[in-house]
């Protein structure tokens, strides 16, 4: 048995809410839990037995992701190659155009992972569920959707799947419809069969011609939307599958999300990898740590501050005397001086807090009395134009005075601040 | 004739509502102001000026200020006498009312509005008034913006000529400072009934010129209010570095003007003042800033706190890593949760705080 797999990164135009944090890194390497967004896929993948090769799509530059790759592979001892679209051909069109690559080897099957999604990946799962479809000769599964149950509210804002009970034939789906379909949603995490290149290329056939025999179509010849263009098509032809999961399950829109997510994969860290996560050893040397926090080994904090629960400190981090953190995460070579308070808040790289500072965000987290609520990802500022409170956010290197207060506060990269800020942005 | 002391009539009125929600605990008078109750840093400075009885005019029975002031008194070899309005009679009533006090002797007294601190200059105040022999003297102390202030005009020999209300165009700098020295034949001319000195009976003195205006040196505040309680505090500790530097704080981690009682304790890495005054039991723990406040006795300030301009009433407990500024107070006994943000907040005494309160708001 080979498979294989493809994680669909985007490119710098992508990604845009998550400013300013990919302001200064491409999104799928910004840090949570301590490790980039997609090495979290990556490890579900190099775990999964029988995968070979795991093939990232996007249009970053080479330069921007090779070295993580380069890392990965070693980490991983599993073959990684970075394919570069050479302009966005949307999540099926790159697909398509590397399918040589893909296809080569012949593995059974292959993964397909949106980027931006955080979970407890179930891709063993996933894959037995696949290879158990009753496979008549002409109505062979193509491919089985990940799902998960959502709110009727939120889930106007995914991908909704009817499916049939018994059978979990995906017997119709619409990609963020208007009205309430269904509340299972599609998690952005598939495996197809290699048979689904002939499907895709009939529909970007037929694509190409009506480009250019209509020529209404606005996008790039090529472009293709999984979603869109080849799911919806593929509902009710006896092909499609989804598997239900009640792992936890989040997407990665807005810097706020990646609080929620830290959380989760900190939690996920104590079965999984306990050696990941900080211990509190008493009195001594140790700082004092109420679970779940993460801290690199290379970052210094000194013994009285005060961390958790969930907090990530990276690389090269200072924390002071009296320092406390609580559902934060600090990034590489920033300095947390003495006394000072980070609450809700996202530090970026190489930034400074000062002494007895406060820097405060608001929490979004999903509504935790809704059963199966996701994250809400609202929009910066609301309808009266006035600033939606957030999680504070520091861009890389900007210097936060001693003794003020940054409350609901994005705060653009390297800018040095003078003064207390409530609820603004700056550039 | 100098054996016979001198009186004075303090007007301490009614509940002290604009310091607030201190006075909720305990009568405005007896509020520690720079780590001593307001009324003894004048009841002390009128004693320093001869004064051998001080009559306190309030409107309301007030059992706990006697018992405290009592004991006071007897340290201070004077004696105390209360003069209760059945109904409140404004700022010249209580005259007419303590009349039979005040007129034991011929000699002139003192008269002073509870609120005032300032460098109590009793005894120059005296001298002044003897020298001038009209009936009456106030006080008057210069402000920046006459126009928010009633202000005294007066002639090059310091007889004043009129009061202004809020003066549109600029007339004088000088605004009555609440202290006075008065003839005890002012009181025939003010009836018992409910009536304001400032506009029923000094008027027609100066008009008769019986009224003299003597300048004050030096600062002056009305701390009868947060806001300017906080104000009052600086200038008062600056003017103790002048004249009486060594009860200033020279511990770990002093900032400019600090006062600390000698029972209270303060951690290390800690950063206190300028301008702070800690009372007694106070416990200041390891790596807290604290700048323009007062710590109301025995009140508890945890770890790695930060306050600025806040007053915390007695026996509070302020927990780690909060921050208090803009003119918060605490009452008597408040808690405050760790890791709480508190701006400009009037907190009603026994409240336990435990989510941040961003915007000025009072918590009952």
């Amino acid at each position: 048995m080979m498979l294989k797999a493809v994680i669909l990164i985007g490119g710098p135009e992508k990604g845009t809410r998550f400013r300013p944090l990919s302001l200064d890194i491409p999104k799928p390497l910004f840090p949570v839990g301590g490790l980039p967004l997609i090495q979290h896929h990556i490890e579900a993948c190099a775990s999964t037995p029988g995968l070979k090769e795991i093939l990232l799509i996007g249009f970053y530059s080479v330069a921007q992701i090779q070295p993580f790759v380069n890392d990965m592979q070693h980490q991983y001892n599993v073959t990684i190659k970075y394919l570069q679209e050479f302009v966005a051909l949307g999540t099926a069109g790159g697909l398509f155009h590397f399918r040589d690559q893909i296809r080569s080897g012949s593995p059974d099957a292959f993964f397909v992972m949106n980027g931006d999604v955080c979970a407890d990946f179930p891709l063993v799962d996933l894959y037995n569920f696949h290879k158990s479809l009753p496979s008549s000769c002409n109505s062979k599964a193509l491919v089985t959707i990940m799902g998960t149950e959502a709110t009727r509210q939120q889930s106007l804002n995914y991908g909704c799947m009817v499916t049939n009970k018994e059978s979990h034939e995906v017997t119709h789906y619409v990609e963020k419809p208007n009205s309430y379909v269904s509340t299972l949603i599609n998690c952005g995490i598939y495996i197809f069969s290699l048979d689904v290149f002939q499907t895709i290329g009939e529909i970007f056939t037929m694509k190409q011609e009506e480009y250019y025999k209509i020529g209404n179509g606005n996008k790039e010849a090529g472009n293709l939307q999984l979603e869109q263009d080849i799911l919806a098509s593929l509902a009710g032809t006896g092909r499609m599958f989804a598997m239900q999961t009640s792992n936890w399950w989040s997407q990665l829109k807005t810097a706020g999300s990646a609080i929620y997510a830290n959380r989760h994969y900190l939690q996920l860290y104590k079965t999984k990898h306990p050696e990941r996560l900080a211990i509190s050893e008493g009195a001594g040397e140790h700082c004092s740590i109420l679970p779940d926090v993460h801290i690199d080994s290379t970052a210094s904090v000194h013994p009285t501050a005060v961390l958790g629960p969930n907090v990530s400190i990276g690389p090269g981090v200072t924390v002071g005397s009296g320092v406390r953190i609580r559902e934060s995460i600090i990034l590489s070579e920033a300095t947390i001086d003495e006394h000072s308070l980070i609450l809700h808040s996202i530090i970026g790289r190489g930034s400074r807090v000062g002494r007895w500072a406060r820097v405060e965000g608001t929490p979004s987290d999903p509504d935790p009395n809704k059963p199966f609520a996701k994250m809400e990802n609202p929009p910066l500022f609301n309808k009266d134009g006035r600033l939606n409170p957030s999680i504070t956010i520091l861009g890389c290197s900007v210097s936060v005075p001693s003794e003020t207060i940054l409350l609901n506060t994005i705060v653009l990269p390297n800018k040095e601040l003078s003064r207390s800020i409530k609820n603004e942005i700056i550039l | 004739m100098e054996e016979e002391g001198k009186r004075a009539l303090i007007l301490v009125g009614g509940y002290g509502t604009r310091l607030r929600p201190l006075t909720l605990s305990r009568p405005k008078p007896l509020v520690e102001f720079a780590n001593k109750p307001i009324l003894l840093h004048q009841i002390e400075a009128l004693v320093d000026a001869g004064v051998t009885e001080v009559i306190l005019a309030v409107s309301y029975r007030a059992e706990q200020m006697e018992q405290e002031l009592t004991a006071e008194a007897t340290k201070l070899g004077i004696s105390i006498v209360y003069s209760h309005e059945t109904e409140p009679l404004g700022t010249a009533g209580p005259i007419a009312l303590a009349k039979k006090h005040l007129t034991k002797s011929t000699k002139p007294f003192y008269v002073l509005n509870s609120d005032i601190i300032c460098d109590f200059p009793f005894k120059e105040l005296a001298s002044f008034h003897e020298a001038h022999g009209r009936e009456g003297t106030i006080v008057v102390t210069k402000v920046e913006e006459p126009s928010k202030y009633g202000v005294v005009v007066y002639d090059k020999n310091n007889g004043i000529q009129s009061f202004v209300e809020k003066p549109q165009e600029f007339i004088s700098n000088k605004i009555n400072a609440g202290l006075y020295m008065l003839n005890p034949s002012v009181i025939d001319r003010i009836e018992l009934r409910p009536t304001s000195i400032e506009k029923e009976v000094f008027p027609q003195m100066a008009t008769d010129k019986q009224l003299f205006a003597f300048e004050l040196q030096g600062f002056w505040m009305d701390v009868g209010q947060p806001k300017d309680f906080l104000t009052g505090m600086c200038l008062y500790l600056k003017h103790l570095r002048t004249t009486d530097g060594e009860r200033l704080y020279k511990g770990n981690g002093a900032v400019g003007n600090v006062l600390v009682d000698p029972t209270a304790r303060i951690g290390n890495n800690c950063q206190i003042g300028p301008n702070v005054t800690i009372g007694p039991g106070v416990v200041i723990e390891d790596g807290v800033c604290i700048k323009r406040s007062t710590i109301l006795r025995d009140a508890t300030i945890r770890s790695n706190s930060w306050l600025d301009s806040c007053i915390v009433g007695w026996k509070c407990l302020v927990g780690k890593w909060v921050r208090m500024e803009g003119t918060t107070v605490l009452g008597e006994d408040v808690i405050v949760k760790d890791e709480t943000y508190i701006n400009g907040g009037q907190v009603l005494p026994h409240k336990n705080i435990a989510t941040s309160v961003p915007e000025p708001q009072i918590i009952m």
